[in-house]
């Protein structure tokens, strides 16, 4: 437990009374039209236009996460975790408070960038480049991507089209691009759902090396074994709020306790 | 929900003002922050191997699902070049008083394609890719340069469509083809900041780009690209000032100016006034400020 451990700990993220809104476009909104209804709500626009809305996803969380911590967060659907998570990343801007970070933490979403008309091989190099990894790195660690995916194991699969793979099979080579880079802090949204138990097992390897190359990772997860398994510390949050934070096994009991209540 | 009546296990953080001391005090820096416009052009230079292979990428995967494949880079717009000589040059005749009009057609038809796709596609560049703009981080710039650079591939290939029908009209090359080089470069300038504008507009009210096809449509028919602004306007009497905005509008400045180049038929007389200064003129106000003015709003792409 990083707790324990002697010596100053050394925070990673800080979150400093965060919240978190963002407005949805197009909540309610009648049928796109043609040009001139498009005009017409153009030049009507106001800053609360309607047909959008306003979301209060984070309230006030406040937390600070240390070097070599897995931080599991926690809680219902809609419950803010992945706006938390976005935020940390600076990919959601915070409306109050603020998130410090040492480095620049990455989100794991590297799929984002795949293309499926693509082969799998231009796609490791398509989604090393745009985590901002250099062509000679890529070059260095492609091998170890396609070995770690698994992908090849059943024949030469890798210079197929990405759209020809089966989902598991996509999902393996996703998570092994997006792992290939070392991140100061790394942050895992629902990732470890997919994947046969062999590619689990290796998945849940390759995060604590990952934590012990210095780094924090936070893990969104529905399911409470993994957190267990593979968090030292958990985060609970429920509507927006931060509700506990603590080792991770008092957090999911807690959690578990909470849902049987329902 | 009965969340606040639930007695949390153990909340171990600090008190809250202990925490900006805390991260300032290791030096940390403030998550998602706007870099200064000398890091994020350095940035986004650092980027450019991702800029090209997603361009390249695009082309590719653009054709990859049909039979004919690639050969549909060139076959898109020789189709579309027979589709307008059909409209323009053998039902409506505005080919009277142009000679070598189907290089005139055709080269204004590429070139100008060439500017509309970059802007459609710079509309797009935000708001088409906010998945990616959600989930990694990378100046954002990045996307509509890339889209960009797209068209600029893609226009290869029409350029390559275009020799072959230049030749087939009996239009011999010569040292003035190399003037379109210089010409396509400052188009390229001006079509990658116009797209940073249109990523920014359409990024914040996505219904721009439903207006794009309209606008585009507008400012093709005014730019002289199926008929010569001179032969067809000059009876109309319109003042001088009105024929000279129309010739001095970029599109119009860059298509003339590799008409110019490619076709012997078509000579400087046509062009207007001070052609160079202009063209460049629109390429450096068009990049520099269309990339001030997206760097801008740079942290709040993706948002919402």
């Amino acid at each position: 437990m990083a707790d324990t451990r002697s010596g100053q700990r050394v925070p990673t993220v800080v979150a400093d009374g965060v919240h978190v809104t963002y407005t949805v476009q197009g909540a309610g909104r009648a049928g796109r039209g043609g040009a001139t209804a498009a005009l017409g709500r153009i030049l009507s626009r106001t800053r609360t236009a309607p047909g959008t809305r306003t979301v209060h996803a984070v309230k006030g969380v406040s937390f600070a996460a240390y070097k070599g911590e897995a931080i599991g967060l926690i809680g219902s659907n809609g419950s803010g975790k992945s706006t938390l998570l976005k935020a940390v990343a600076g990919l959601l801007p915070t409306s109050e408070g603020r998130i410090y970070t040492h480095g620049q933490p990455s989100l794991l979403g590297v799929n984002a960038a795949l293309m499926g008309d693509l082969t799998g091989e231009r796609n490791v190099i398509l989604g090393g480049l745009a985590m901002g990894m250099s062509r000679e790195e890529i070059r260095e660690r492609y091998q170890d991507i396609v070995d770690f995916s698994g992908i090849n194991e059943k024949g030469d699969f890798i210079s197929l089209p990405m759209r020809t793979y089966s989902s598991g099979m996509g999902a393996r080579l996703r998570f092994s691009i997006a792992a290939a880079k070392s991140h100061d802090v790394l942050l895992i949204d629902e990732a470890l759902a997919t994947g046969d138990a062999r590619f689990q097992q290796r998945s849940r390897e390759r995060i604590s090396r990952l934590r012990e190359e210095a780094g924090t990772v936070f893990l969104v997860s529905h399911s409470n074994s993994t957190i267990r398994q593979t968090c030292d510390r958990a985060i609970w949050l429920e509507a927006g709020r931060l509700l506990a934070d603590g080792p991770a096994g008092e957090v999911v009991d807690a959690y578990e306790a909470h849902t049987r209540k329902k | 929900m009965s969340t606040e009546t639930l007695a949390p296990p153990r909340v171990h953080h600090p008190p809250e003002e202990d925490l900006r001391a805390l991260a300032l005090r290791h030096g940390l820096s403030v998550s998602g922050a706007r870099p200064s416009l000398p890091e994020y052009t350095r940035q986004l230079w650092s980027r450019r191997h991702f800029i090209t292979a997603f361009a390249t990428a695009r082309l590719t995967a653009q054709y990859s699902q049909a039979r004919l494949g690639q050969i549909w880079q060139v076959m898109t717009p020789l189709l579309n070049a027979a589709v307008y000589y059909f409209i323009f040059g053998v039902l409506m005749n505005t080919r009277a008083g142009v000679p070598d009009f189907v290089p005139f057609l055709v080269t204004g038809v590429f070139i100008w394609t060439f500017t509309a796709s970059s802007i459609t596609a710079g509309t797009r560049a935000i708001s088409g890719n906010l998945g990616l703009v959600r989930a990694l981080h990378f100046p954002r710039a990045s996307l509509p340069v890339s889209l960009a650079l797209q068209q600029l591939q893609q226009l290869a290939f029409s350029l390559c469509a275009l020799v072959l029908i230049l030749f087939c009209f009996g239009v011999t090359p010569g040292w003035s083809w190399l003037l379109a080089v210089p010409a396509l470069f400052l188009q390229s300038l001006f079509n990658t900041g116009v797209s940073l504008v249109l990523a920014r507009l359409a990024a914040r009210t996505p219904d721009i780009a439903q207006l794009m096809p309209f606008l585009l449509r507008t400012w093709m028919y005014a730019s002289g690209v199926m008929w010569s602004v001179e032969h067809v306007l000059a009876n109309n009497h319109l003042p001088h000032a009105v024929l000279l905005a129309l010739e001095c509008n970029p599109a119009a400045v860059y298509i003339d100016l590799v008409r110019f180049a490619l076709i012997d038929s078509f000579t400087a007389a046509q062009l207007p006034p001070h052609v160079w200064a202009v063209a460049t003129g629109w390429a450096l106000v068009a990049a520099v400020g269309g990339f001030i003015w997206f760097w801008q709003a740079e942290e709040t792409y993706g948002r919402g």
